[in-house]
């Protein structure tokens, strides 16, 4: 097979096929880390002592440990607990280990989603921290409740702020995405390597998904560049 | 599995710790090597020079450091291996470590010089104009006064970087390099524990990073400049 | 007034959390013991009171026992050294940072007893200046002042934004309303923030140091507007270091010092020559420094 017939019919075939596979990933892991992100960064700056320490662990965890190893956790360690619940409370409640089992697609959109919101709370909590209780305070003094000022005046400040870690952070999702092809994905890597391995065209095949991750990352990085600009407050050097 | 088996496991993914520690300090001695020139070279070369350099960084910052490592390993060092075969009669075998350590590198080299470059042009340009004013060359300002306190600016994003190298460092199982991950994976899958075993290594990892982030910090401190900067 | 107000006896240093702390004088707070109002006694109640307020962080007593009243039309001045307890005690009678002890009244009505939501409503009626502005970064001239008449409020986008454009106006800012609070100047940005209290009709404007944070230039802009508010009625408390401006102005210092209104009276009372006050001699120093 001549080279620009196999990058045609076979190559970028299946690389498409994996790009489509790999979004399907990335965009529920990204909504899904944004959401615990928000979630936890609020509670680790607002809440309770005991609600914050909690959320300080879970982001510790998440963050000091490599992300293949907590896909690894998601899709070889879970099952196992159903294995041994079932041995403790015998075979008869078989519910107990398919409840565990995690499917690939499940365990890396799980992986991803609580490694990037532990991620995602640190830029949530700085920009909280940020913004100055000055601003808070003179919310209140006009007569806003407590969370009225928090919602009208504090978020919509810190949101902007967060905005250039979180996306980011979200950048950084896009790469890390390759690596659900370790628990069986045809993303665009498993794609990947799949075909360089069934052909023994390597270099070929790396460039191109190379070429393909990059032209995600450049848009990705694009799209946040101009939402930057255009939520940027003129005059405010905090953004830049 | 009784006791001395889990013991006799641990011990084996602790050995991994060796390659884990040579992979990081490599892969950021490479980093740093590359970083730290093409950081000087985008803010003080020429034009040209200066796209090229940015031309890197984009690739490097952009790719999966899975496809990175695959790219390395699968792409460029076969093809040597292949050329030197068919051009030279040698039988080269490159290791899947040095692969790995070349790819961290690579990936590291376009991060450091982000972090070198936001250093060097966070210090105030007077800097640079009194040391030119005292009679250094443009060359002998870089050297002698803007890089060595750039340097100690990097730290605290140096340690950042650290814990990055280390969780990617895990990824380089998938080459067959015998770090901490492969043999978590590889004594998981063997004894079918599979909680224990990542636990383990995630506790492993855990502490590296604290250790590394400490020495840094230490580093830090060591390094201060009475007056600059915050008090620790 | 104060004169008539019981005093408490024990030093004001509960443990927190002491259901028994004191500190307060009219209305020592205990759920259940009738409350003694200022609208019990005779005379008509003040539009602003405060008795016996009291702060205390950890075991540093912040505020002492701190009493003033305020009349419509009044402007009253706080001077004193920094640290004083000045801001905290405008805070304290906003319930920004409730008082441990003592209570405040607005209209007779005790803010103590107001519950979360009337607390609200509590200090809406009273305007705060900040020495910062603290205006809100992510908002133009014009929304920092309408954004409090629509949420708090519930007026409709138009009726606010015409509102806010007069209220800016009166200061002078009517061409800086597209602008946000990092485009203005220290002293258009503490205009914003009075206009952004006045839109709110408040009934009494507390002022903490509105000068301070501005250079020298840009302090007469400011004091400008404030002197206009005085000539126009507006009940005021004022925390600030232009003693010039102030004995213009006011009928009444209130001399601050560690916690305590320590002097209070006339300027021509206190500043007179060979008065021997800490108002006098504070109040030279001060201008040694600004000098004259």
């Amino acid at each position: 097979m001549g080279t620009l017939e196999f990058y045609r019919t076979v190559l970028f075939p299946a690389l498409n096929k994996g790009l489509w596979v790999s979004i399907q990933i990335i965009v529920p892991s990204a909504v899904l880390g944004v959401a615990i992100g928000i979630l936890a960064g609020v509670g680790r700056s607002l809440g309770t002592s005991r609600l914050s320490r909690a959320l300080d662990a879970y982001v510790a965890v998440f963050r000091g440990t490599p992300l293949v190893v907590q896909l690894m956790m998601w899709y070889y360690g879970l099952p196992t607990v159903g294995v041994f619940l079932e041995s403790q409370f015998g075979p008869g409640v078989s519910p107990l280990s398919s409840l565990f089992r995690l499917s690939p697609y499940a365990s890396s959109v799980t992986a991803f989603a609580l490694c990037s919101g532990a991620y995602q709370s640190e830029y949530i909590r700085g920009a909280l921290l940020s913004i100055k209780k000055g601003q808070y305070m003179a919310a209140l003094s006009l007569g806003f409740t407590r969370a009225q000022a928090f919602w009208r005046i504090t978020a919509p400040a810190a949101a902007r702020r967060a905005l250039p870690g979180c996306g980011n952070e979200i950048i950084y999702l896009i790469k890390y995405s390759s690596l659900a092809m370790i628990v069986t994905m045809s993303e665009l890597t498993g794609q990947a390597k799949g075909i360089a391995t069934m052909y023994f065209r390597y270099l070929e095949c790396y460039l191109a998904t190379a070429g393909y991750y990059l032209a995600l990352v450049t848009l990705a990085t694009w799209l946040l560049s101009w939402m930057e600009r255009r939520l940027a407050i003129p005059g405010d050097p905090g953004l830049s | 599995m009784d006791l001395v088996e889990y013991l006799k496991a641990a011990l084996y993914i602790l050995q991994g710790t060796g390659y884990t520690a040579a992979l990081i300090l490599g892969a950021m001695s490479l980093g740093f090597a590359i970083g730290l020139p093409i950081a000087s070279l985008e803010i003080y070369g020429p034009r040209w020079i200066a796209r090229i350099l940015s031309l890197y960084v984009w690739f490097f910052r952009g790719i999966p450091i899975l496809v990175l490592l695959f790219l390395v390993y699968f792409g460029i060092y076969s093809a040597i291996e292949r050329i030197a075969m068919a051009h030279f009669g040698l039988r080269l075998e490159l290791s899947p470590f040095s692969a790995s350590l070349v790819a961290l590198g690579l990936a590291s080299g376009a991060y450091q010089s982000q972090i070198f470059r936001g250093a060097i042009l966070s210090l105030p340009r007077g800097q640079f104009l009194a040391a030119t004013a005292l009679g250094f060359t443009a060359r002998q300002a870089v050297f002698r006064v803007v890089i060595p306190q750039a340097l100690r600016i990097s730290i605290p994003a140096w340690s950042n970087e650290y814990s990055i190298l280390l969780k990617d460092s895990a990824v380089a199982y998938m080459l067959g390099t015998l770090e901490i991950m492969a043999r978590t994976k590889f004594m998981a899958a063997y004894t079918y524990k599979h909680i224990p075993f990542y636990v383990f290594a995630g506790l492993l990892y855990f502490t590296l990073t604290w250790l590394g982030v400490k020495g840094l910090k230490a580093l830090e401190r060591r390094t201060r400049i009475p007056g600059l900067g915050h008090e620790f | 007034m104060t004169a008539q107000l019981q005093k408490a006896t024990a030093p004001p240093a509960g443990r927190p959390g002491d259901p028994e702390r004191p500190g307060a004088t009219c209305t020592p707070y205990a759920p259940g013991a009738p409350p003694v109002t200022a609208a019990a006694s005779p005379a008509p109640p003040h539009l602003l009171e405060a008795c016996g307020i009291t702060k205390t962080m950890g075991d540093k007593i912040l505020l002492h026992e701190v009493s003033l009243t305020l009349d419509r039309g009044d402007l009253k001045v706080l001077i004193g050294p920094s640290g004083g307890g000045k801001s905290t005690l405008l805070q304290c009678i906003h319930f920004l940072n409730p008082p441990d002890g003592g209570d405040v009244f607005l209209d007779g009505e005790s803010a103590r007893d107001m519950s979360r939501m009337n607390i609200c409503l509590f200090r809406r009626e009273i305007g705060m200046i900040f020495q910062d502005f603290n205006l809100f970064d992510h908002l133009t001239a014009r929304d920092n002042v309408a954004v409090a008449l629509r949420r708090v409020k519930g007026w409709a986008k138009r009726e606010a934004y015409d509102r806010a454009m007069a209220e800016l106006d009166r200061v002078g800012l009517a061409s800086r309303a597209d602008l946000y609070p990092a485009q203005l100047s220290g002293g258009q940005k503490q205009r914003v923030s009075i206009a952004r209290a006045l839109a709110m009709d408040p009934k009494v404007m507390l002022l903490d140091e509105p000068t301070s944070a501005l250079d020298p230039e840009l302090i007469g802009e400011v004091l400008k507007v404030i002197q206009d508010l005085h000539e126009g009625g507006m009940t005021m408390l004022m925390v600030t270091h232009q003693v010039g401006f102030a004995r213009h102005m006011t009928k009444e210092f209130l001399f601050m010092e560690s916690g305590r209104i320590t002097e209070s009276g006339s300027p021509e009372e206190l500043l007179r020559d060979g008065s021997g006050s800490r108002t006098s001699d504070f109040c030279s120093k001060l201008s040694e420094i600004q000098g004259g």
